[in-house]
């Protein structure tokens, strides 16, 4: 068990910075989300704490102990990849007890933790296979074997369950959750999915072009984005994001459409600001149809042409036309809407966001 | 009426089959013949002599015979670990470089594109007692004064003989040993280095069990070779001095040409292909093994 700590972390591959500087704290048995897009430096950062890249400036310590220098094998980590990387020509027992063997242990004492963790993980009936005669969920199974056996203090996974089908992912995130109360090691897990993210996660790590952008619980990052790039990035079907101004004490849109300004920024914007309106989903709905019952003081009524919708049975998202661009809303309860119907809708603006449009920080206080 | 026609895969195939018979078939099936006959060149009706086993008999009983044979099996087990310990350092040290790699992989075939005639001459040059290149080397760093007759004693013209095969040779294994390496998926040595693998047990345990079969392949390859090792040696010592660096095949055409009786050269040729065959049985055997257990889809 250990804590991690991050101080000012870079990597530069030649003359290219991709990881700019980054602090990070990761308590002991905590469960950190790393996310972000595509190229952002998230597997470059899990990978200098693996100790499989070279730490260009700063420093990582595990457990209190800087470990720029230290190989991986004296980290003490287990980390379980994209690809699974198990060994081709070793059994599944023979993976699963792989590093118990390095480890010096005799076969006698590894053979019961590997049936243990085999157990957990249900892949008793599989021991004697190689990977090639597993399917990716079972060799996914295989993978977080591995790293259990080897009791880590840490645990990193690096996008451990982008190859597999939707269902599949589903369940395996189940299972990660399970494993985690169940073992209690710090875990970094890696992964440009928000939801995997959202519902895994003790702290949510947002990356961006090798910068953090945010770090906080789930409901931080939803509730509260420091950044335009956060709130788009987490929540889905994503928050409107609109560009418009400040003035007479209104929200404006490049069409002259205009929304009340919310109340929580009345005091921090000011006149001709140039901003971005930001609202999520849940909170433009069709009147009637949304999580608050759309009485409250903040909310703003109109009523909305709807241009195409999409059932998801419980639920459908709306897309209806305003200031001449296209909003997604969430209507639960839901009635047939057709296409090109007008109806009233109601703008939650206790939950609007704003930002600047410049820096696209936060305007909240 | 019609008469019989042979079935059209049979007719297309025929011209095939034609060229095969007269170029491989037929030599194959004469030469085998004339392993039962006292055959000598320089009496042509000898060839319808029938002395069915008598060649073989000989053979099992010659000195001569046995002494190139052992002397062929300790030249090819040497040469081939050598090579095989030579590539694999030589592959690895090429699979590191960063730069400048499609030129390294293309100066390691080199000495494969020479004639092995070729090579012959040049390791004869380079081991010549006065004017070669390595008495000159050692003479010049002081290491000896006297002229090393390399060539001329038995042993160390084995061993010249070994450096230029192995020179010419550690290539074959370099290459598949390369593109083994080039195959490999890299996650798994990380994998490994994360389970706690030190670099010597990474290479133990995940590295070689996957390049393994391409070892065996070389392997393969090369033991078909070393068994008809010939050119070089006949360049280089034409199996002297006093046949101390007789090979089977040295042998053999010493036999046919020389002494003129092709009938028992001919039973030699047989016995030796015998042990190629042995030889590349068992390597293909290794690669099957080595290739099941890497799950490989090739
Ligand atoms: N070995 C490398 N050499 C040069 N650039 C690299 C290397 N590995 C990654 N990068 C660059 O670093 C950036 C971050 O990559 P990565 O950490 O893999 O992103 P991701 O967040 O998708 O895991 C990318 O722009 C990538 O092109
Ligand atoms: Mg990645």
């Amino acid at each position: 068990m250990a804590t991690v700590s991050l101080e000012k972390l870079v990597k530069r591959y030649g003359a290219v910075e991709v990881v700019h500087g980054i602090d990070l704290e990761v308590a002991d048995r905590e469960f950190i989300a790393l996310v972000g897009p595509s190229g952002c430096g998230k597997s470059t950062t899990l990978r200098m704490i693996a100790g499989l890249e070279p730490v260009s400036d700063g420093n990582i310590k595990i457990g209190g102990r800087v470990v720029n220098d230290l190989p991986p094998r004296a980290r003490n980590l287990a980390m379980v990849f994209q690809s699974y990387a198990l060994y081709p020509h070793m059994t599944v027992r023979e993976n699963m007890g792989f590093s118990l063997k390095i480890a010096g242990q005799k076969p006698e004492d590894i053979a019961p933790q590997v049936e243990e963790a085999a157990k957990t993980l249900d892949l008793t009936h599989l021991l004697d296979r190689r990977p090639s005669q597993l399917s990716g969920g079972q060799r996914q199974r295989v993978a977080m074997g591995r790293a259990i056996v080897r009791q880590p203090d840490v645990f990193l996974f690096d996008e451990p369950l982008s190859n597999l089908d939707a269902k599949l992912r589903t369940q395996m995130r189940v299972e990660i959750k399970k494993l985690h109360a169940k073992v209690q090691s710090t875990v970094i897990y890696v992964t440009h999915d928000q939801v995997e993210a959202m519902t895994l996660a003790d702290r949510i790590v947002i990356m961006r072009d090798g910068y953090i952008e945010q770090v906080g619980t789930p409901e931080d990052v939803f509730q509260r984005p420091k950044s335009k790039f956060v709130a788009g990035f987490i929540g889905s079907p994503p928050m409107n994001l609109k560009d418009a101004e400040i003035a007479d004490g209104q929200v404006v849109f490049a069409n002259g459409d205009r929304l009340p300004l919310p109340a929580r920024f009345r005091d921090r914007v000011t006149a001709g600001q140039k901003v971005t309106f930001g609202l999520r989903p849940d909170d433009l709905y069709p009147a009637g149809h949304g999580i608050h019952s759309g009485e409250d003081a903040d909310v703003h009524k109109q009523d909305l042409r709807v241009i195409l919708t999409e059932p998801l049975g419980n639920e459908t998202l709306v897309f209806s036309d305003f200031a001449g661009a296209e909003w997604v809303g969430r209507m639960l309860n839901p009635r047939r809407l057709s296409p090109g119907e007008a109806l009233p809708f109601c703008f939650d603006l206790s939950q609007a966001h704003l930002f600047d449009r410049e820096s696209g920080r936060t305007l909240r206080g | 009426m019609k008469g019989w026609r042979p079935p059209a895969p049979f007719l297309l195939l025929l011209p095939a089959i034609l060229v095969l018979a007269a170029v491989v078939i037929i030599p194959l099936i004469l030469s085998l013949y004339s392993s039962f006959t006292p055959f000598r060149l320089t009496q042509p009706a000898s060839l319808f002599t029938l002395i069915g086993f008598r060649n073989y008999a000989r053979i099992l009983t010659d000195i001569e015979f046995w002494t190139a044979f052992g002397r062929t099996v300790l030249l090819l087990t040497v040469a081939l670990n050598v090579e095989m310990l030579l590539g694999l350092g030589l592959a690895m040290l090429v699979e590191k470089a960063t730069r400048g790699q499609r030129l390294l992989r293309t100066i390691m075939m080199f000495p494969m594109m020479f004639s092995p005639i070729l090579v012959g001459f040049q390791f004869k040059f380079m081991f010549n007692d006065n004017i070669g290149l390595v008495n000159n080397a050692l003479q010049s760093l002081g290491l000896t004064d006297q002229a090393i007759p390399w060539l001329i004693d038995g042993s160390l013209a084995f061993f010249a003989i070994l450096v230029a095969e192995i020179w010419s040779s550690t290539s074959v294994f370099a290459i598949l040993i390369l593109a083994g390496l080039l195959a490999m998926p890299k996650e798994p040595i990380e994998a490994a280095r994360v389970d706690g693998c030190t670099p010597w047990q990474t290479f133990r345990y995940v590295t070689w069990p996957f390049i393994m079969p391409f070892a065996y392949i070389a392997m393969t390859i090369r033991s078909l070779d070393v068994a008809r090792a010939y050119d070089i040696v006949k360049i280089m010592t034409d199996g002297g001095p006093a046949k101390r660096t007789e090979l089977l095949w040295t042998l053999v055409s010493r036999t046919a040409y020389a002494d003129a009786r092709m009938g028992l050269a001919n039973a030699m040729a047989y016995v030796a292909i015998l042990l190629s065959i042995l030889f590349t049985v068992y390597f293909f055997r290794k690669l099957s093994a080595a290739r099941t257990q890497i799950a490989a889809e090739w």
